[in-house]
């Protein structure tokens, strides 16, 4: 028989840049199939363009056997499509019964049934074992809840394919064992399944095949039995094993011994994704964060930034333990971040380059609260010329700069407040190979002149290169931390996959 | 997720301003002899009806997350154009009024869906035509309405010894009341304003149903209109002033939530009951010579009520975040 | 160059069919109309007003036109810096009112005793606006510590405020004779009204504080990207407060030159509207309605649009109903043109 879903040679671009290049994906019916890869791989772009919530520019798609292109998730969801995403999208104010039976009520005399779909709601919860209030608003359950009445509204659709995109991130490991048998439920109704999700054990548990993304390309498809844990995370990140660099790292490690830590965290718990942290900067030394999606990294820096409030343990940074509440109390302190998300939380897009560049450091440019034009021009152009930052003066808005670019600006914004430790959340992200070659070598200048830099990339590469020391954080735990000898793409991709114990020996097995 | 402050949230919602309401009618009706008499409640009923019109249509918008700044000048349109069409009858002025203001609703509708324009701005410029068009059709002056036609009856008749107004206004409640709650369109009302991204995903087709609110909520206005026409025996241009503002403030004192998403029928029609008993009551307290409290009071009291529901609110809901 | 990068691809589609010189003029009139076009509108409804309306190149005409703008000018000042952090101010016409009925209460003697008229009327001047001031405080307050939309914070005020002023005065109208108080309103200075040289002296001082200083950076920075302006250490409640508190400022100002202009105080009716209008003259002026693109010069452009539209429709015998629905479709053509240059 045929396959389900074929989507062959799919190409997508945005605004000019390429996001998937003659990608592929096939589900068989009856199938779990998953779909992994990094961030920016195309997972979610493939995803979108399979429910027509995006056009795809090249390619075709077959759905049980028939060429279709949609152009609303209505119509892919009329077709036999629900998707599942990773935000819980669902109305938190609506009683659980509506936010199932939303756009497909049932009705008595055109007037909505209501003791109908309270039924339906609580059927459909039956199948797993969930047995609660279908009246009462959706918010008033935990997000484990919510995410089944979202599995919940997927499947009264009566979908041949369900899309699931990373939907155990909110369960806890119980709840995930329920999911996993609702989805082989599905299995054996012959109802197909695409399964995202980056936790490897997960993969093993429930799914037949894997296809493996990268850079917007299909890089492998097979049974996942076939795979290791290793193979899965080295064809993720794209290394052959065998190109695996084993640079010696004795310049970094010389210069770290003896140091003052500038930060020292320890036993930090944030949320539900950070449980249990532990690392530390010393000046003048670059530490990477390493870890899968989800793995807590960001929502640790952000903690230590202020920008969150830690639950428990202890953040000492340049000798004050806790003494930092807010962003402020970082910046003041000598701490500077750049967040992962350059146009959430980084640029002011209609600002210029100068304004954004000085938008730290301007009550200390500043003289009864007015702003020092010529040290702030002068500072400006000093940083735009040390950075090589290519703008076409220092009153372009930054909304017109590249990546690259836009991302030396936020660094110059912390550099010039000669801080004490800088913490980079995926710095590269989204920036062209010649930019990113620069703000590497510029980190690892400033690193020379003393700068702490911890530093968090899905790059593995990158980090590798770069740190002097990593730290491997698992499902919100520190799993390893790794220096010396130990400091390859290997161990690293060890300890991602498989955690603590086995962090070393497994890549050598 | 604190459950209890949960609850409260939603009680403060959805009992608080029935509470308060009772309350006051409690209290006025120990305190002043025929405050309960059917000669004040029904004029109360009466003067009502058309703040009710308003609101009911304003409830809806603030529950898809928007808002209808036009309210108040289509009124005022709806009024004039009643009151031109008066002469023909009762019947041309009632649609008259009601396809005036279904005219403007159409307008919000389309630049609000079409140009994606703020619901702020699109309806504060029909506010300014609407509020024209009225000006121009009435030459500038309040415009009579013909008492031969039996038009005033609208606004000063009674059926079964209640004022029509009042019967009007409960009808349409009783109507909106249904939609909201038992039909698909209804719901999908309340699922746009409690997430407009979730409910397109969902398959809803959020654009028509928002348009469909600003039409419905033109329309109300303008049959508020027609009713201030017959009630008051001319077409008022420059009237409806600060109605939308109002109507507001009564949707926000029933706990019906501003960011969208949750709402009722039924508690925005206590709240416009509130704030116009306030009105009545200070009536009452100054006919009885102990006080002398000017109607001016009126706006106080009122703006001191939405603050206070609407701190209720921000605390509720900011301790219903933390505890999430 | 380097910046052009990501782009690259696409652009290299367009060179090989298109030569880049004859795309590049559509783009500048594009860019220039929705850039400049509250200055293009001006400028031609000038020269229209020179070719169509009789006497338009007087001195009384230019003056007529400036005291009809000058309080929607002096508030939307305020409104201006407000909708840069994304606010928005409902209650600056209640806060005129409030500054408008206290004036007179004070001067007039009616709320304590004065040692000296003097002193009365330099009370009159100072007691409304920072009473305004402070309830424009209130305002951020609302906002910015209980977390409560802008729209509804403000909306207390709206409808509380004028309530208050009314309450003052009983609704009762102040009629009053004091040239050294009137003087905000009526004086002139080398024959210009001298509310024109507080409005410009207002304008001037806030385009300047908002390009300068480092508060007005700071607005900015917070209406453009909250969480980036949060996360680079501004203190958004802060500057979110005091520009509520200048708006509140600047409403009793106006509050005051209204009252003065009229030689009487009527609770009922200062002010009444004036946010809205505001709110129009921002809009039409250029500054982003969701705040992070701010011009305060824009928005004095923009009240001057509007109020010389309206007087030439009205001075070549169109009426005054009439304008306002040219008003309206002026609002949402800028607010249009604003999102086309926007996308």
């Amino acid at each position: 028989m045929a396959p389900l879903l074929t989507m062959h040679g799919i190409d997508k671009r945005f605004a000019g840049i390429p996001a998937l290049r003659a990608a592929e994906l096939v589900v068989e019916r009856g199938e779990v199939h998953a779909l992994i890869g990094q961030n920016g791989a195309g997972k979610s772009t493939m995803i979108k363009i399979l429910t027509g919530y995006y056009r795809k520019d090249a390619g075709e798609i077959l759905f049980d056997d028939n060429p279709v292109e949609f152009s609303s998730p209505q119509e892919a969801q009329k077709a036999g499509i629900s998707t599942i995403y990773q935000e819980i999208n669902l109305v938190p104010y609506r009683s659980v019964t509506e936010n199932i039976c939303l756009g497909r009520e049932k009705r008595r005399f055109g007037l909505l049934d209501w003791p109908a779909m309270h039924a339906e709601a609580r059927s459909l919860l039956a199948r797993f074992k969930i047995d609660i209030d279908v009246h009462r608003p959706l918010m008033v359950y935990p997000t484990a809840v919510q995410q089944m009445v979202a599995i919940a509204r997927a499947i009264g659709f009566e979908a041949r394919l369900v899309i699931m995109d990373e939907p155990t991130s909110s369960l806890d490991e119980r709840e995930v064992r329920v999911l996993f048998g609702v989805i082989r439920q599905l299995k054996e109704a012959g109802v197909s399944v695409i399964f995202v999700s980056h936790k490897l054990d997960e993969l093993y548990a429930v799914c037949d095949r894997v296809t493996i993304m990268r850079d917007g390309r299909t890089v492998q498809v097979a049974p996942i039995t076939q795979l290791s844990r290793l193979d899965l995370v080295t064809s993720m990140l794209g290394r052959e094993l065998t190109q695996v660099l084993q640079e010696s790292h004795d310049a970094n490690l010389s210069n770290r011994d003896g140091r003052e830590p500038v930060l020292e965290v320890r036993n930090l718990a944030a949320g539900r994704k950070v449980r249990d942290v532990s690392f530390e900067v010393g000046s003048g030394e670059i530490v990477g964060l390493a870890g899968l999606l989800g793995a807590g990294r960001t929502e640790s820096v952000r903690a230590v930034f202020g920008a969150d409030r830690p639950d428990s343990g202890t953040i000492a940074f340049a000798g004050r333990e806790n003494a930092i509440a807010a962003p402020s109390d970082a910046i003041q302190a000598g701490m500077g971040f750049c967040s992962e998300d350059r146009k959430l939380e980084g640029i002011i897009p209609d600002m210029s380059v100068r304004e954004n560049l000085t938008l730290a450091l301007m009550p200390q440019l500043s003289r009864r609260g007015i702003v020092d034009e010529t040290r702030s021009r002068e500072i400006v152009d000093r940083f735009i010329k040390r950075l090589g930052i290519r703008c076409s003066g220092p009153e372009q808005r930054i909304r017109e700069l590249s990546g690259g670019n836009q991302q030396k600006v936020l660094l110059a914004r912390w550099l010039c407040m000669n801080p004490k430790l800088l913490i980079l959340d995926e710095p590269t992200r989204g920036i062209d190979v010649g930019a990113k070659a620069e703000i590497l070598g510029l980190i690892r200048e400033l690193a020379g002149q003393g700068l702490g830099v911890l530093m968090i990339s899905s790059e593995l590469e990158e980090v590798v290169e770069a740190a002097s020391r990593i730290f491997v954080l698992r499902d919100g735990y520190t799993a390893a931390e790794l220096t010396g000898e130990a400091l390859n793409e290997r161990s690293v991709m060890a300890a991602m996959a498989h955690g603590h114990e086995g962090a070393p020996g497994a890549a050598h097995g | 997720m604190n459950t209890t402050s949960l609850k409260l949230f939603q009680g403060i919602g959805r009992y608080g301003v029935l509470l308060a309401l009772l309350a006051l009618i409690v209290f006025g009706w120990l305190r002043y002899e025929n405050f309960l008499g059917a000669f004040n409640v029904l004029s109360v009923l009466r003067y009502n009806s058309m703040f009710a019109l308003v609101a009911l249509g304003m409830c809806f918008v603030i529950i898809t997350g928007g808002i209808d700044l036009s309210v108040g000048s289509t009124a005022a349109l709806g009024s004039v154009v009643a009151a031109l069409l008066s002469p023909y009858g009762v019947l041309p002025g009632l649609l008259g009024g009601l396809a005036a203001g279904l005219a403007i609703g159409a307008c919000n509708a389309l630049i609000i869906t079409r140009l994606a324009i703020l619901p702020f701005i699109a309806t504060l410029a029909t506010m300014l035509a609407a509020s024209g068009c009225a000006l121009l059709l009435a030459g500038n002056q309040s415009v009579s309405v013909s008492y031969e036609s039996g038009f005033t009856e609208l606004g000063q008749g009674d059926f079964l010894g209640f004022p029509i107004p009042a019967w009007i206004a409960l009808f349409a409640y009783l109507l909106g009341s249904l939609i909201l709650n038992l039909t698909a369109f209804g719901r999908t009302v309340l699922a746009i304003g409690g997430n407009e991204d979730a409910a397109r995903l969902m398959g809803l087709p959020a654009n028509q149903v928002k348009a469909l609110v600003y039409l419905a909520s033109g329309g109300l206005a303008g049959l508020a209109g027609v009713i201030l026409a017959a009630q008051f025996g001319a077409g008022q241009p420059i009237e409806g002033v600060g109605w939308e503002l109002f109507a507001i403030a009564a949707v926000v004192v029933g706990g019906t939530l501003l960011t969208g998403g949750v709402g009722s029928v039924g508690s925005t029609l206590a709240g416009v009951l509130l704030l116009g008993l306030i009105f009545n009551i200070l009536n009452f307290e100054n006919g009885l010579g102990w006080i002398s409290l000017s109607a001016y009071w009126q706006s106080v009291i009122r703006g001191a009520f939405l603050l206070l529901v609407v701190a209720i609110q921000a605390r509720l809901s900011m301790r219903t975040e933390e505890a999430a | 160059m380097g910046m052009k990068a990501p782009r690259g691809p696409l652009m290299a589609e367009t060179a090989t069919t298109l030569p880049p010189t004859q795309r590049a003029p559509r783009v500048d009139v594009r860019t220039m109309l929705t850039r400049h076009g509250a200055w293009i509108a001006l400028a031609l409804l000038i020269l229209v007003n020179f070719a169509l309306t009789p006497n338009f190149a007087t001195w009384q005409t230019l003056n007529v036109n400036l005291t009809q703008v000058c309080t929607i000018v002096i508030v939307g000042v305020g409104m201006t810096l407000v909708i840069a952090t994304g606010g928005i101010d409902l209650s600056v016409g209640a806060l005129m009112a409030i500054a408008g009925a206290l004036a007179p209460l004070i001067f007039l003697g009616k709320l304590f005793p004065l040692p000296h008229p003097a002193i009365g009327i330099a009370l009159a001047f100072v007691i409304p606006v920072v009473v305004a001031g402070a309830l424009g405080w209130f305002n951020g307050w609302l906002v910015t510590r209980l977390r409560i939309q802008p729209i509804i914070a403000t909306l207390v005020l709206f409808i509380a405020g004028r309530g208050i002023a009314q309450v003052f005065t009983n609704g009762n109208l102040q009629v009053f004779n004091l040239p050294s108080f009137q003087f905000i309103g009526l004086g002139r200075v080398f024959g210009v009204p001298f509310q024109a040289i507080l409005m410009i002296f207002i304008v001037a001082l806030a385009a300047w504080m908002l390009r300068r200083t480092v508060f007005g950076r700071q607005i900015l920075a917070i209406g453009g990207n909250e969480r980036a302006a949060r996360l680079a250490g501004i203190p958004v409640a802060s500057v979110k407060q005091r520009v509520y508190l200048i708006s509140g400022l600047l409403s009793g100002i106006a509050g005051l030159i209204v009252i003065a202009r009229n030689s009487a105080a009527d609770a009922n009716l200062v002010g009444l509207g004036m946010e809205l209008d505001a709110i129009a003259a921002v809009a039409v002026g250029g500054t982003l309605l969701t705040g992070g693109r701010a011009t305060v010069i824009g928005t004095l452009v923009g009240a001057l649009i509007i109020q010389l539209v309206r007087y030439t429709l009205l001075a070549n015998g169109v009426p005054d109903a009439a304008a306002l629905a040219a008003k309206a479709v002026i609002i949402v053509l800028a607010v249009w043109l604003q999102r086309q240059s926007h996308r």
